[in-house]
């Protein structure tokens, strides 16, 4: 998953060279970076950019955020002016109930993040179990599976987040994991869909059936033939739905069924005690959570929409990144890997990354 | 009612031990019909990918499954290993019958069936690397303790297979390889185990002329120091001849010739193996043999000929080779084809419903009212026109009465392997009791 922790090479770095599980990982996700151009480069770029400034926000709340989200006043014990201006002590000044704008937007970004990682592992994880679970089963499992997913696909997303967050509230009380499960519930039908229609494809392709013919389980072949195969469209969606995840979230809590206030900041939440200040002329309680909800979504969107540009085979240009033909001295002189061939047949392993790259370039 | 074949009844010479035993085997395919023809039981056809094949697999040996696109020979060469379900018939094999045994049960006979495919690009796990993937078996079947382990057997069976060193190979994905490549890593993957069985479906037809030789070699190699047994279906007879000890000839779902490769490939007694070999292209411009190869098409898989499936596109065909209505169409169609359109016009109005003509009908009435006579005077300028059409051998009587004409074809007999010397085969030229005089 190309999740916001990929700040490896962002605008074309030094590619990782390493061999082997974690050589590859790495290289898979610089991949994006490294093969995009233009418009969906800029995109990507700054949509991480935006996205890992957030997420470090979230890490380091603590050190960032004089106060607490729910403080009132200082450690001297004198409770903070309400509606104080932005600026001296409270650099984007105090609510209503006097709590501190800044602290309550660093430590919503803690909760935002929060929030949309747990939700995002929940709804990956439900979503491509079921998603791969009928995808290769089939039959019955299929037919039920599909239909309760297009049964949650019908419902307007933030009526679904609603109403089970209501029904959780009960149980799970009113905290991050409440909503992240409200949010689950949203976008487990999208994974599914995905996965199970790629696994569909994938499972007549002749590997499967060679796996069959070694002798594997049906869980084996899942695993180790199918998920590795089907997830590769995941990213994208997940990054997406992360924007997405954000604003059902900052919904939930405007309209007071999300996180409550005593439990976390919440954008939504402040956005929703902003309303009424409006009138007053105090832009500043409204202004600074509405921002980091803008800020967050815009960076989760174009990072996603930039992966969708790069990795999306029907839209994808890919960059022709230049061949550098070696000096015909040095290569009599030092025999290069691809000279270093089988013996009985010469392998295209030695030059293949520019050679692929630029030939596909070539041909799209 | 066509008779089915009788097992085959050649006394098999080989003093090879019998490793595989497959007796009647059958694969039927439902074709989906419509949604109501489903809904009311009718269903659709049923399409007969392997018909009721008989065969011995010796240990040690080489066999070759040659045919036409369609004609079964993968079908036959998947149930074999279980990877498709028999509908009916044994398939005997370490005392058990793996045509009644459920996935679950097969499982642990896997390791020693194997299987090479036609696509190496498509048969390996775009995402798992070489090492992984060669080792897999061994960790399926439990018979490796670790990850280093079977790194180690998996460098073993590549540098096996020629991809040497192994160390450049082990942690390379699929699409880092050449084809030629990919194909030894399949048979890496397939001898990991110390498989008896390999089924061989084509694997050579998708490599570069250049390594086609050299991955037959490898197996020929693999098979001496192995003790491999091997299937190989192939629709390429030139490499049947160079790579098999016996070669069985499938049209149709079922196995038409079978017997050792020299003696097929030097007097082929099927008229379909006869054309097969005819068929072969000849790189020598002076040599221009004339090609009789079979007339039309393979028929129609759900709806197979009466009698002899070949008897259609046979020029030998005679009385008992199961001729049927849809074969007098056949003739009217190749007439009108040879003689323009004109002809057409004329006696297509004569005999026009001839399009309704479906499945096995062993005599066709056509009524055309008071035109009958000028029918049945022009079946008789048909037959005059070309005599030595195998059709009219089958025709039994032309009867018209009261404004229909039936036409009566003779009884088929569906022909059952039988032996010709070495060579078993299934066709009535070389049964004794129905063979022309």
């Amino acid at each position: 998953m190309a999740t916001p922790n990929t700040p490896l090479s962002g605008g074309g770095g030094p590619f990782p060279q390493g061999r082997g599980r974690a050589g590859r990982a790495l290289r898979g996700i610089a991949r994006p970076y490294r093969s995009s151009h233009g418009v969906g480069r800029f995109m990507l770029v700054t949509g991480t950019v935006l996205v890992v400034l957030m997420v470090l926000t979230a890490v380091f709340a603590p050190l960032l955020a004089p106060f607490g989200f729910a403080q009132v006043s200082g450690d001297d014990g004198q409770r903070f002016a309400t509606h104080l201006e932005p600026g001296g002590d409270h650099l984007f000044g105090t609510t209503t109930q006097g709590f501190d704008v800044f602290s309550r937007v660093v430590w919503g970004a803690r909760t935002a993040v929060t929030v949309v990682l747990l939700a995002l592992m929940f709804s990956l994880f439900i979503g491509v179990l079921l998603g791969l679970l009928a995808g290769f089963v089939g039959r019955w499992v299929d037919r039920v599976l599909v239909m309760i997913m297009d049964a949650l696909f019908a419902l307007p997303a933030l009526l679904l987040a609603i109403v089970v967050a209501f029904l959780l509230s009960e149980y799970v009380g009113g905290g991050a994991s409440t909503a992240a499960l409200a949010i689950t519930a949203v976008y487990v039908p999208q994974y599914f869909r995905v996965v199970r229609a790629a696994t569909v494809s994938a499972k007549e392709q002749t590997y499967v059936e060679a796996a069959r013919a070694m002798g594997a389980k049906p869980v084996t072949i899942m695993v180790r033939y199918l998920l590795t195969n089907v997830i590769q469209s995941v990213p994208v969606i997940a990054t997406l739905n992360a924007a997405d995840a954000i604003l059902t979230l900052a919904g939930l809590g405007f309209l007071g069924y999300g996180i409550q206030p005593t439990e976390a900041a919440e954008w939504g939440y402040d956005l929703q005690r902003a309303v009424a200040d409006t009138g007053a002329g105090i832009w500043w309680t409204g202004l600074f959570p509405g921002l980091a909800i803008v800020l967050l979504v815009m960076g989760l969107t174009l990072m996603g929409e930039g992966l969708n540009e790069t990795m999306n085979p029907a839209i994808r240009v890919r960059r022709l990144l230049p061949v550098s033909m070696p000096e015909l001295t040095s290569r009599t002189s030092a025999p290069d890997a691809a000279g270093a061939g089988t013996g009985r047949e010469r392998g295209a392993a030695g030059e293949r990354p520019e050679q692929e790259t630029s030939k596909d370039g070539d041909a799209s | 009612m066509p008779t089915k074949p009788e097992p085959s009844t050649a006394v098999e010479s080989d003093a090879r031990p019998t490793l595989m035993d497959i007796r009647d085997l059958r694969v039927h395919y439902e074709l989906r019909g419509s949604a109501l023809a489903r809904l009311l039981g009718g269903g659709g056809a049923t399409v007969k990918a392997v018909d009721g094949v008989n065969l011995a697999l010796r240990r040690g040996e080489v066999l070759g499954l040659v045919g036409e696109s369609g004609s079964g020979k993968t079908t036959l060469g998947r149930a074999l290993l279980g990877l498709v379900p028999a509908t009916a018939g044994h398939i005997t094999y370490g005392g058990q019958d793996l045509a009644e045994l459920n996935q679950r049960q097969l499982r642990p006979m896997r390791r020693r069936l194997q299987m090479v495919f036609q696509d190496p690009h498509a048969a390996l796990n775009p995402s798992m690397d070489i090492s992984t993937a060669v080792a897999h078996p061994l960790r399926i079947h439990g018979l490796v303790g670790s990850r280093a382990e079977g790194r180690a057997r998996a460098a073993e069976a590549i540098e096996r297979v020629g991809l040497v060193p192994a160390e450049q190979f082990l942690d390379k994905l699929p699409v880092e390889l050449s084809g030629g490549q990919k194909q030894r890593a399949v048979i890496a993957r397939a001898i990991i185990c110390g498989p008896e069985l390999l089924v061989a479906d084509e694997p050579i037809s998708m490599l570069d002329m250049s390594v086609r030789a050299k991955i037959l070699e490898l197996m020929l190699e693999l098979r001496a120091d192995l003790d491999l047994t091997y299937v190989y279906i192939t629709h390429d007879l030139a490499t049947a001849k160079f790579f098999c000890d016996r070669v069985a000839i499938m049209y149709m779902g079922r196995i038409v010739e079978i017997g050792p490769t020299d003696e097929i490939f030097a007097d082929p007694k099927h008229p379909y193996t006869q054309a097969l070999l005819r068929a072969v292209p000849d790189p020598d411009p002076e040599r221009q043999v004339p090609r009789d190869l079979p007339r039309g098409e393979i028929a129609d898989a759900a709806a197979p000929p009466h009698g002899c499936s070949f008897h259609p596109r046979c020029p030998y065909a005679f009385e008992p080779c199961g001729w049927e209505a849809r074969d007098l169409r056949a003739m009217f169609e190749r007439r009108w084809t040879e003689l323009g359109e004109e002809v057409w016009e004329r006696e297509s109005a004569l005999v026009g419903e001839l399009d309704e003509i479906e499945g096995y009908q062993e005599q066709v009435r056509l009524k055309v009212g008071d035109r009958a006579p000028e029918l049945v005077s022009l079946l008789d300028e048909a037959r005059a026109h070309d005599p030595d059409e195998p059709l009219w051998r089958g025709v039994e009587s032309i009867d018209s009465d009261d404004g229909t004409v039936t036409v009566r074809f003779r009884a088929g007999v569906d022909p059952a392997l039988g032996p010709a010397g070495n060579i078993d085969v299934a066709c009535h030229l070389h049964n004794p009791e129905l063979r022309p005089k």
